[in-house]
């Protein structure tokens, strides 16, 4: 075998026998492979449909318990804001002069919910609730807002078949949308 | 809408112009009359050792040794350019801080001066326990030390970044150009095209958009069209020469030359390549554009074509009436600015400003206009056109079009009046 020949394959082989670098169609072979177990560890991506929601579940009384500990401080009991944004009321004034934008009357999708507070709340400790006290917790929300029961629990296939009521009214970049005529004199 | 990046009551004035007026008052008030520059005057009523004839005491014994600074800092009589950051938010860790425009020239700012926005504050990440991910609807998901980041071919670009509430359409409107529209900042950036990155892993049929993650403690997400992946979007590791700092997104963050500023996603750990948006909450409830018919407009990336006057500018004051220069900064998200026009005559008139060169995409541009003030009272204001053609508008246009509540992508001209004082303010506050 040619010499050259003979580091390619050597080189092939200990590629494949490393199992981790990036494979021959990598146009610079930087990087390694991930593993589904580095990714599942990572991912925590929720899609508008639900998807990616985790198993488990929680009720709303059980989310009127978490959210007095880690949430009230800076949303109020009862989600009317405060260091924090409101997270109820304001329905029927999103049309008018002075819009109330809060999960109930803003937010176009549910499982959006569960997705933020998994990520990124409470502030002072994100990513350190259970998935079910962050289904109890969206529960209480959505409950706050009269989309949900005080009786219900919430699971990945309820939360993702809520119809949020602002849902239609979310539309495209319509820029630009003024006209400056550029006037140069006697303007 | 209660957003941390509004405008607090009371942005000091810098304590350097307060001296100037503090000083010209000592002199009995405004200088006009003889042309005297208002400096010479309160020098000549302090210390005149280091003036002519006499030899400034700087010149009579050496200077600080080599090595007195391991990293230089500016002078400190320039201590008071520093960034601008409201007294009176309702938090600190959601915020924003602000490049104090009105102070610097040319078109690049200083790292220490780059505006900032962070959702949870500023994280402390050891590159070598940083990882970049890639995933999704790619043949191969593959995991990037910073050190393999850095392997591949790199580029550098000069390209501004905003934040897209920057102002806001209704007052309290800021007092400077910095309240007004500080969210910017403008750096060489290099590292790492996506494309080249997005082609390591090799895209699989569908892949439409890419959901970038940060790894701060709001872990950031924000999702980016394939085509702007594939076009000049950029994972940065250096800003203006060194690596980024902390509160650009240390070690690594995207750059998408053009697009709202949070979409640039700072500390960025992971792209997740999908058929269709995350609709996170940064891109549903907040950086959506409310009409007054109750919509609201969603993927609103593009920063339009906007311009400020720096010099003149409000909270400074000319202290003579006779030649001043007027210059100010213009940009677009859409590309190069082909011209920037200035009225000095409360919008009566306008006429072209000297460009400075160079005029890059999605960068600043610094403009100028040599204007000679007759001491009558003015008002200036510069007007942006890029070379889509596209006209920066008046507030009046905005509001006609989006109504009071759209908050985000305001791009109006700003107007600055002058008293016969000298004293320069906010003409629309």
């Amino acid at each position: 075998m040619p010499r050259l020949e003979m580091w390619i394959a050597a080189a092939a082989f200990a590629a494949s026998a490393a199992g981790a670098v990036a494979q021959a169609q990598s146009p610079y072979g930087i990087g390694r492979v991930a593993t589904p177990a580095e990714i599942a560890g990572w991912n925590i991506d929720i899609g508008r449909d639900g998807s990616g929601l985790p198993p488990g579940t929680g009720s709303v009384s059980h989310g009127r318990e978490v959210f007095a500990q880690q949430c009230a401080a800076c949303h109020g009991d009862n989600g009317e804001g405060g260091v924090g944004d409101k997270l109820a009321g304001g329905q029927g004034t999103i049309a008018t002069a002075k819009p109330v934008r809060t999960v109930g009357s803003f937010w176009p999708y549910a499982p959006t919910l569960f997705d933020y507070i998994r990520r990124a709340m409470p502030q002072n400790a994100p990513q350190s609730l259970s998935n079910e006290d962050v289904y109890a917790v969206s529960a209480y929300i959505l409950n706050l807002n009269g989309l949900l029961p005080a009786d219900a629990t919430l699971d990945a296939k309820s939360l993702a078949a809520i119809k949020m009521p602002n849902r239609d009214k979310f539309v495209g970049d319509s820029r630009p949308d003024v006209k400056n005529p550029a006037c140069m004199s006697g303007c | 809408m209660t957003e941390p990046t509004a405008i607090g009551k009371g942005l000091a004035v810098s304590s350097r112009r307060r001296f100037l007026r503090e000083a010209s008052a000592l002199v009995g008030g405004v200088v006009v009359a003889n042309g005297l520059p208002s400096s010479a005057a309160s020098a000549a009523t302090e210390n005149t050792n280091n003036l002519p004839p006499s030899v400034p005491e700087w010149m009579k014994t050496p200077g600080a040794p080599m090595g007195s600074q391991l990293y230089g800092a500016p002078s400190p009589f320039e201590k008071d350019v520093i960034k601008n950051i409201s007294k009176d938010l309702p938090q600190y860790l959601s915020a924003s801080g602000r490049t104090p425009l009105q102070d610097l020239d040319g078109i690049i700012t200083p790292n220490g001066l780059f505006y900032e926005r962070h959702h949870g504050g500023v994280p402390s990440i050891d590159p070598a326990q940083h990882r970049l991910m890639l995933h999704g609807l790619v043949d191969r998901p593959l995991i990037f030390t910073m050190d393999d980041l850095r392997r591949f071919p790199s580029q550098s670009r000069i390209h501004f970044l905003e934040c897209s509430g920057n102002p806001a359409y209704t007052k309290p409107f800021g007092k400077t150009a910095s309240d007004l529209v500080g969210l910017l900042s403008c750096a060489e950036w290099t590292g790492v095209s996506l494309k080249l990155v997005l082609q390591e892993a090799g895209l699989q049929a569908g892949a439409k958009w890419v959901v970038a993650e940060g790894a701060d403690a709001a872990a950031l997400t924000r999702s980016i069209p394939i085509e702007k992946c594939l076009d000049d979007a950029m994972l940065a590791y250096s800003q203006n020469g060194e690596r980024l700092r902390p509160q650009q997104g240390y070690p690594l963050r995207l750059l998408l030359p053009g697009f709202e500023g949070n979409m640039n996603v700072k500390w960025l750990r992971r792209l997740h390549v999908t058929a269709e948006p995350a609709y996170s909450r940064e891109e549903t409830s907040k950086y959506t554009d409310l009409m007054p018919d109750g919509t609201s407009r969603e993927f609103t990336f593009y920063m339009e074509a906007k311009s400020i006057i720096t010099k003149p500018s409000g909270g400074q004051r000319l202290t003579t009436p006779g030649f001043h220069e007027i210059t100010g900064i213009a940009w677009s998200g859409h590309g190069k600015i082909k011209r920037v026009d200035v009225s000095v005559d409360d919008g009566k008139s306008w006429q072209e400003a000297q460009l400075q060169e160079p005029i890059l995409t999605r960068a600043l541009t610094r403009f100028r206009l040599p204007w000679h003030w007759d001491g009558q009272p003015a008002v200036i204001q510069s007007r942006a056109i890029d070379e889509t053609g596209y006209v920066q508008p008046t507030l009046a246009e905005l509001l006609g079009a989006r109504g009071e509540n759209s908050f985000y992508h305001n791009n109006a001209i700003w107007p600055w009046r002058i008293a016969s004082d000298g004293e320069v303010t906010n003409a629309a506050a």
